[in-house]
C-alpha cells in the first residue's frame, strides 16, 4: 500500500490504472474473495483520486484500493454478512470507519466474503460460497474475514477492513500470509458494524505489512459519539519508525506453547521471539492461569449477545421476507428458518439457552465473571512484560471442510486470539514463517489497551528484520 | 366471608423530551405514520443507541420527588422478544439496577391519607404501534412512537382499595405534570397504567393468586376494570375454585376483564446487560442539579392553599390542578391579600377563557397585577362586579389596564349618595303604585327598584349603594 502510495506520486502508476488491474484480477477471481464488487464506484473514486494525487502528498491512502468486509455498511453498496437473510439489504448510510475512507479518497472496491454473520473460522458458511487460500486453493484462508485477508494476499486489494469479534481478523491474516490488527476495543467506532457481539466486534485494518496496517488503522481510529462504547483518548498517529526493540519486555504465556500446537507453529514462533530477542528485547515466562476458560467464557458470551443481536432479522420491516405464512409466527419462523444457515442457528439456539431463565446465573453471568479474572490475568500480565507473544493460531491453514463436522474442535482452535476479545486489549498478528508445506504461519503480539504504536512499532521492527511479509502466495495478481 | 383486596400499579410516562431516548428523531404525537424515524429506531443492522440524558434528569426528577434512593451506576439491559411493534427484537430497559429505588407517594382518600410504596422506577423505550386492517387482512407498523422514552413506575401491592388507586394514579399523574416531565395524557397513551390485583380472605397474611391487568386507557376504565377483576376474583374464590396466574385484557366494549395468556404462555424475556451503551454514573453533583430545578410538589402546595389561605376543599383542587394556575393564583396574592376571591375569578373567568381559546395563561393577557388591580376597583366600589366581567373580558381581548378601560369607557360606578339618592326618590314617585305594594309586605320589589335605577343609569350604579338607599327611602 506504502508502495503504492509512492508509484502514484512518482507517476508510475495511476489509481485508475491500478483499479482497472484489481477489478479484471477479481474477473478471474478463483478465490471467490468479493461478494460484491463496485466497478463503477471504484473507478470514479480512482479518477478522482487521480487528480488529486499531486496536491495530497501526505494523504497515504488517496487512490489505494481497499476492500470492505460485508459485514460493515456501505451506503448504496449491499451489505449481506454472506447471508440470505440480507442478500437484498442495501444500507442508507455509511458505517464510520467506510466515511472516513471515503473522505480520504481511498477506492472501495467491493465487499469480501466472509463467514455468515462473522460467526466462524473458514469463510465456509457463507451463502456465496467459500473463499479459497491463496496459498493452497484447496485449504481455507481462515475466517471470518476470510475474503478480506485473501484478497489482501492475493493483491486483489492494497489493504482491507476486516472485522474481529474472537479472532477473525488475526487468524485469516496468519492463515494467508499477511499483517492483521485487533484495535482497541472502543477505538474504532462500530457504527455501522453488523453486530455478532457487541461486547467483543471491532474492526480492524489488513494488509500485507504492519507499516500499512498502521496507516489504515490511523484512518479508521477516532471518537465516535453515535458509539456510546466508543472512547476518546484523544488519537495520535503512528509513527512508522518501528519501535526500538532495545530492553523491552516480552511476555511469553506458558499455556500458549502447551498441548495441540503444531510443531511447525511452534518452531517458526520461537524463531520469531528469536529475531526479538536479538533486538535487545528481554523475554520474560508469565502465567495466564484463567485463559484456559477463554473458550468456555467466549463462546457463552459471544452466543447470547449474537441471540439477540439477531432478533432484528424478522423479516418485518427489511430482508428476506417469507411470503404466505399462516399467521405472524409462521411468518418469524419461515424467515429465519430460511433466512439464516446453520451455524448461526447453531449459535442463535446456544445464546437462547445461556440467558434463558433459570440458565442465565449458571451460564452468562458465570461466564462474565470468569471474563472480569481474564481481565485481570491480563493486568498483572502487563506489569512484569510490555507485549504479550506467541503464535496466532494453533495449527497453519487446513482443508476447506475439514473440520465442518466437529465445530467444537473447530471452536477451541481460537484459544488464542479469544483472550484479546475477552479483554479488549489489542493484538496484532505478523507472519513469522512457513510450514513444510509452505503454508504461512502467524504470530501474535498483544499489549495494553490503547497501547497500538507499541504493537505496529515491534511489527515494523520484526518486518524490518524478516521477509516473511513480503512473500506471495501460489496465487496472486501479479 | 370478607375479603381484602391487594393492588399494585405499573404507570408507563410517556417523557416531554423533544427526542427520543436513543436517537435525536422528534416525539411529537399524532404526526403522519412513520415520518418520526430514522436506522436507529426502527432498528436497522449495524447501528447503535445514544442515550438522550435528559431522560436521566427526568428519571431523578421524579425520583427525588418521591423520595427514591437513586442508583449511582444505571445499567441498561435487554428484554427480548419477538413482536412487529419492537424493531430490535428487544426492548432496552433497566433490569437489575432501575434509576429509582424505594420510595414512597402520600395519597389523599376517604379515610385519610396514605403513603403507597414505590418499588421502583426504571427508564426504558417506548416500542412503536400496529394498525390491523381487519377487513382485508392486513397490519401496518407506525414506529414514531418506538424508542419515546418512558419512566416505569411501579407501585408496592399496598393500595387496598379501587379508590386508593384511583387517588395513587390521580397524585402520580399530577405530579407528573407539576414535574413537566409528562402531559399525563391518558386517551392519548403518555399516561397508561397496568395493574396486579389478588384478594385474600380478611385477616389472612399470605398473598392470593394474582392476574395482571392491562388496556385500561382511561381513569375511568381503570376503575371499572379494577372493580370488576377484583369481582371476579372474590366470585371464584367464593364458588370454591383458584384464581389462575395470567394476564387479563380490559374490554371496554363489554365491560369484562379476559385472558390474554396464562402464566405457560409468558415470554422468558432474557434480561443480559445492554453491551452497546455502557453505564450511566449518577454522582451526587448531579442529584442536586436536579434538586434545585424542582418546583413544590402537589400535595405540599395542596396543604399550604388549604391552611394558609384557607380555601374550601373544591377551590384548593381546582386552583392546583395545573402548576401554572396555582402559581398564577399565588402571585396573585401576592399582590392581594383575598385568595377566596382571587380563587373565584380565577376558577370562573380565567379559566373559562383558558377553556375557549385553549390558551396557555403564562400567554393569558390578563396578568396577575391587572386581576388584581381590577379587584381592587370592586372592592373600593368604583365598579360593580356585574362591569368587572366586561372590564376583564376587554383585558382579555385588549390587554390594557383596568384603570385605562374604565377610564375609557366611562364605566365607573355612581357611588355618590346624594346623586344616588336623587336618582332613587325619582323613581320611587314614578312607580306610586308598586311602593305602595312594597309597604304592604310585598318588600321583594326592592329588586324592581334597583332595576330600574340601573337601567337609569346604565348599569353604572353601585348596586349595594342603590340597595342601600332606596331601603331606607322607603322605609323612612
Amino acid at each position: 500500500m506504502l508502495d503504492l502510495a509512492r508509484s502514484f506520486r512518482m507517476g508510475n502508476i495511476s489509481p485508475l490504472d491500478i483499479t482497472e488491474k484489481i477489478l479484471e484480477a477479481i474477473r478471474h477471481d478463483p478465490l471467490n474473495a468479493y461478494i460484491t464488487v463496485d466497478e463503477t464506484g471504484a473507478r470514479n473514486a480512482a479518477k478522482k483520486a487521480g487528480e488529486g494525487i499531486r496536491q495530497e502528498s501526505n494523504n497515504l491512502l488517496l487512490g489505494v484500493p481497499v476492500a470492505i468486509k460485508d459485514n460493515i455498511c456501505t451506503k448504496q453498496m449491499a451489505t449481506t454478512c454472506a447471508s440470505n437473510i440480507l442478500s437484498s439489504f442495501v444500507p442508507t448510510y455509511d458505517a464510520h470507519v467506510v466515511e472516513k475512507l471515503k473522505k480520504l479518497g481511498a477506492v472501495i472496491v467491493g465487499k469480501t466474503n466472509m463467514d455468515e454473520f462473522a460467526m466462524g473460522s473458514t469463510t465456509t458458511t457463507s451463502k456465496a460460497g467459500p473463499t479459497k487460500n491463496p496459498w493452497d486453493l484447496t485449504r481455507t484462508p481462515g475466517g471470518s474475514s476470510g475474503g478480506s485477508a485473501a484478497a489482501v494476499a492475493a493483491g486483489l486489494c492494497a489493504a482491507a477492513l476486516g472485522s474481529d469479534t474472537g479472532g477473525s481478523i488475526r487468524q485469516p491474516a496468519s492463515f494467508c500470509g499477511i499483517t492483521g490488527l485487533k484495535p482497541t476495543y472502543g477505538s474504532v467506532s462500530r457504527f455501522g458494524l453488523i453486530a455478532f457481539a457487541s461486547s467483543l466486534d471491532q474492526i480492524g485494518p489488513m494488509a500485507r505489512s504492519a507499516r500499512d496496517v498502521a496507516v489504515l488503522y490511523d484512518a479508521i481510529k477516532a471518537y465516535d459519539q453515535k458509539d456510546s462504547t466508543s472512547v476518546d483518548i484523544g488519537y495520535l498517529p503512528t509513527t512508522l519508525d518501528g519501535l526500538d526493540m532495545q530492553g523491552v519486555r516480552l511476555g511469553v504465556p506458558k499455556a500458549f506453547f502447551g498441548k495441540g500446537l503444531a510443531s511447525d507453529v511452534e518452531k517458526a514462533v520461537k524463531d520469531g521471539i528469536s529475531v526479538f530477542k536479538e533486538l535487545g528485547a528481554k523475554i520474560i515466562d508469565i502465567d495466564l492461569p484463567n485463559i484456559r476458560y477463554g473458550v468456555a467464557v467466549y463462546y457463552i458470551v459471544a452466543t447470547a449477545e449474537a441471540s439477540s443481536n439477531l432478533a432484528r432479522y424478522d423479516g418485518v420491516r427489511y430482508g428476506l421476507r417469507k411470503k404466505d405464512a399462516d399467521d405472524l409466527i409462521d411468518m418469524y419462523m419461515d424467515t429465519r428458518a430460511k433466512g439464516f444457515g446453520l451455524e448461526v442457528k447453531r449459535r442463535i439456539v446456544l445464546g437462547t439457552y445461556a440467558l434463558s431463565a433459570g440458565y442465565y446465573d449458571q451460564y452468562y453471568k458465570k461466564a462474565s465473571k470468569v471474563r472480569t479474572l481474564v481481565i485481570e490475568d491480563f493486568a498483572k500480565a502487563f506489569k512484569m512484560c510490555d507485549i504479550i507473544i506467541g503464535p496466532t493460531t494453533p495449527t497453519p491453514a487446513f482443508g476447506l471442510y475439514e473440520m465442518a463436522e466437529d465445530p467444537l474442535s473447530l471452536y477451541l482452535l481460537d484459544i488464542y486470539t479469544i483472550p484479546a476479545n475477552l479483554t479488549g486489549v489489542p493484538a496484532l498478528s505478523v507472519p513469522c514463517g512457513f510450514t513444510k508445506e509452505g503454508l504461512p504461519i502467524g504470530m501474535q503480539l498483544m499489549a495494553p489497551a490503547f497501547k497500538e504504536d507499541i504493537l505496529l512499532g515491534a511489527g515494523i521492527a520484526f518486518q524490518d528484520h524478516t521477509g516473511f511479509h513480503e512473500v506471495r502466495p501460489q496465487w496472486n495478481m501479479m | 366471608m370478607e375479603y381484602d383486596v391487594i393492588i399494585g400499579l405499573e404507570v408507563h410516562a410517556q417523557l416531554l423530551t423533544e427526542t427520543k431516548i436513543f436517537c435525536s428523531c422528534p416525539t411529537t404525537f399524532g404526526d403522519k405514520p412513520n415520518t418520526n424515524t430514522c436506522p436507529v429506531c426502527i432498528g436497522m443492522p449495524g447501528i447503535l443507541p445514544v442515550l438522550n440524558k435528559k431522560v436521566v434528569d427526568f428519571g431523578i426528577k421524579l425520583g427525588i420527588a418521591t423520595h427514591c434512593k437513586i442508583a449511582k451506576t444505571n445499567i441498561f439491559a435487554r428484554k427480548n422478544y419477538f413482536y412487529p411493534d419492537l424493531p430490535k427484537g428487544y426492548q432496552i430497559t433497566q433490569y437489575e439496577s432501575p434509576l429509582c429505588e424505594h420510595g414512597f407517594l402520600d395519597i389523599d382518600t376517604n379515610g385519610g391519607g396514605k403513603r403507597i410504596g414505590i418499588t421502583r422506577i426504571h427508564m426504558e423505550e417506548d416500542a412503536g404501534k400496529l394498525i390491523h386492517d381487519l377487513e382485508n387482512h392486513r397490519s401496518f407498523i407506525d414506529f414514531n412512537r418506538a424508542g419515546v422514552p418512558l419512566l416505569e413506575i411501579v407501585s408496592e401491592p399496598n393500595i387496598r382499595s379501587t379508590d386508593e388507586a384511583d387517588a395513587y394514579l390521580k397524585e402520580l399523574r399530577q405530579l407528573l405534570v407539576y414535574l413537566e416531565i409528562c402531559d399525563g395524557n391518558m386517551e392519548q397513551g403518555s399516561f397508561r397504567c397496568d395493574a396486579n390485583i389478588s384478594v385474600r380472605p380478611k385477616g389472612s397474611s399470605s398473598f392470593g393468586v394474582r392476574t395482571e391487568l392491562k388496556n385500561m386507557n382511561s381513569f375511568r376504565n381503570v376503575h371499572r376494570a379494577l372493580s370488576y377483576e377484583i369481582k371476579r376474583h372474590i366470585d371464584v374464590l367464593k364458588s370454591g375454585r383458584e384464581v389462575t396466574q395470567q394476564t387479563m385484557l380490559w374490554d371496554e366494549a363489554t365491560n369484562t376483564t379476559c385472558s390474554m395468556r396464562t402464566k405457560e404462555e409468558s415470554h422468558d424475556y432474557r434480561y443480559f446487560p445492554e453491551p452497546d451503551l455502557i453505564p450511566v454514573m449518577v454522582d451526587d453533583a448531579w442529584i442536586e442539579e436536579i434538586r434545585k430545578t424542582l418546583p413544590e410538589m402537589p400535595r405540599e402546595r395542596r396543604k399550604r392553599f388549604e391552611d394558609v389561605y384557607v380555601l374550601p376543599g373544591y377551590d384548593v383542587d381546582v386552583l392546583t390542578q395545573s402548576r401554572d394556575v396555582a402559581d398564577y393564583f399565588d402571585d396573585c396574592v401576592s399582590l392581594l391579600d383575598s385568595p377566596k376571591e382571587i380563587g373565584n375569578w380565577i376558577m370562573t373567568e380565567v379559566l373559562r377563557v383558558l377553556k375557549e381559546g385553549a390558551a396557555d395563561i403564562k400567554a393569558l393577557k390578563v396578568t396577575p397585577k391587572m386581576l388584581t388591580s381590577m379587584i381592587r376597583l370592586i372592592d373600593d366600589g368604583t365598579i360593580s362586579g356585574k362591569m368587572a366581567k366586561d372590564v376583564f373580558n376587554e383585558m382579555v381581548e385588549t390587554g390594557k389596564s383596568p384603570g385605562e378601560i374604565v377610564k375609557d369607557s366611562g364605566l365607573k360606578q355612581i357611588s355618590d349618595e346624594g346623586h344616588l339618592k336623587s336618582l332613587a326618590k325619582a323613581i320611587l314617585k314614578d312607580h306610586k303604585r308598586e311602593v305602595e305594594s312594597y309597604k304592604k309586605g310585598k318588600t321583594q320589589l326592592i329588586g324592581f327598584f334597583v332595576g330600574q335605577l340601573m337601567k337609569a343609569t346604565k348599569g353604572k350604579a353601585n348596586p349595594k349603594l342603590t340597595n342601600k338607599i332606596i331601603k331606607e327611602i322607603l322605609e323612612e
